[in-house]
């Protein structure tokens, strides 16, 4: 099967700064990968890019155009709309409908009247999750996916992700804790950017 | 678009959304003004249009910082880049939302704060009809406005300064109608001037503000 999304030759910067280069990977239909490495290595600049958020230095992303879910520290939620108009708003404005597998797979059903203001930390986070479900996008971009997730809701997470991999998605993330699924793990120290590398740093100049 | 359309107005509606401020702030202008300048009739008649279109002018701006950060803030910004939706339809949505809910309660609140300010009777009509014609102008120039100072923190005054200008031609061609009709002079040419400036910016400035927005969120 056709690999679900190809990356070549990457480079990204930060701030007119490269810090990643030459990253290559490709991720089939199924398939996870995990991204490592220290704080301020790329792993959020380098998911931006896959998600569309910024442009790249140099290289290409194949099949990405309209097919990432994107999810990162802000899970973009309103406060004064309760949960389930926070889903149903993401459900529209991603062309879906049913909001049902959402509520299920983060066991929301309960809160689902509450307003998203009131929700705890976790509570938030496990909201901001299940609207990737709504997305109907194949491939999930997750930045820290389990930030203030306690143990039961990373279970949830984990079982979640397993179904949308089962169901011939792909997911790229950056986490540090052990999902419990088969994930190739990408060490992206390897691709640091040379410190003279200088190629975009003229970007700021045209902004 | 629509579910856009429709959070943003539910936004506004619910408590700490806002609504209301716009108007409760144009209302307050108003009626200082008579304090400050007396209550002699002539002059407030004389004065009434350019007085209400400033007010309204300025109770728009009030509400223009919150027309993006928030969603920035909490991050929806940056997901509503990666949906479907063409970014420039998303913000159009938006400058929409944003004149339902602050720029139609001036429009409609306008006449009977004439009234306080002694317009004379043919006035209203071309105060009603200039606002109506203007405001949607105020709402679209205020987003690209929003659009350029997103990432800045406390933007609110940077905002002010830029936009204000842009208002300028709304300003006058707005004001002019409103004079004129009141006058019982013909007000057409102003109007047509009025109504072709906010075809084009609200034509143009979706634009715009979605490239200076994908700029800025880089």
């Amino acid at each position: 099967m056709a690999a679900a999304l190809e990356v070549s030759n990457l480079s990204v910067a930060r701030g007119g700064v490269p810090v990643l280069s030459d990253v290559s990977f490709t991720l089939a239909p199924g398939e996870a990968l995990v991204l490592r490495g220290p704080n301020g290595a790329g792993k959020t600049t380098l998911l931006r890019c896959i998600a569309g958020l910024q442009p790249a230095l140099a290289g290409r992303i194949d099949g990405a155009e309209d097919r990432i879910a994107y999810a990162a520290h802000a899970d973009g939620l309103k406060a004064m709309l309760t949960v389930r108009e926070n889903l149903r708003f993401w459900a529209q404005v991603f062309g879906q409908s049913d909001i049902s597998p959402a509520l299920e797979g983060y066991a929301l059903r309960d809160l689902a009247d509450r307003l998203a203001g009131t929700l705890s930390a976790g509570q938030k986070r496990r909201l901001g999750l299940a609207r990737l479900l709504v997305t109907g996008r194949p491939i999930w971009v997750l930045d820290e996916p389990t930030v203030s997730l306690d143990a039961e809701a990373v279970a949830l997470f984990g079982a979640v992700l397993r179904g949308h991999l089962g169901a011939g998605g792909a997911a790229v993330m950056a986490t540090h804790i052990d999902l419990g699924l088969e994930a190739r793990t990408l060490d992206i120290r390897a691709y640091r950017a040379a410190e003279d590398a200088d190629f975009g740093a003229s970007d700021a100049v045209f902004l | 678009m629509t579910a856009l359309l429709l959070r943003d107005l539910r936004l506004a509606l619910r408590a700490g959304g806002g609504f209301g401020l716009g108007l409760a702030f144009f209302l307050i202008v108003t009626m200082l003004v008579p304090f400050s300048v007396g209550p002699e009739a002539a002059l407030l008649q004389a004065i009434a249009p350019g007085v209400l279109w400033l007010g309204a002018l300025l109770a728009c701006l009030l509400s223009l910082d919150r027309l993006l950060a928030l969603d920035l803030e909490d991050g929806s910004l940056e997901l509503l880049l990666t949906a479907p939706l063409p970014l420039e339809g998303a913000l159009a949505v938006k400058a929409l939302a944003h004149w339902l809910t602050t720029g139609l309660p001036l429009v409609l609140a306008a006449p009977f704060l004439g009234v306080m300010l002694q317009l004379a009777a043919p006035g209203h009509l071309w105060l009603l009809t200039s606002l109506a014609l203007g405001t949607p102008a105020l709402s679209v120039i205020g987003m690209f406005g929003a659009a350029l100072t997103v990432g800045i923190k406390r933007g609110g005054l940077l905002l002010s300064l830029l936009v204000l200008p842009l208002y300028i031609p709304t300003l006058i061609f707005g004001a002019e109608v409103a004079r004129r009709g009141s006058a019982g002079l013909d007000p057409s040419t102003p109007l047509l001037m009025l109504a072709g400036l906010t075809l084009a910016v609200v034509a143009l400035m979706p634009f715009a503000a979605a490239t200076v927005l994908r700029i800025g969120l880089r």
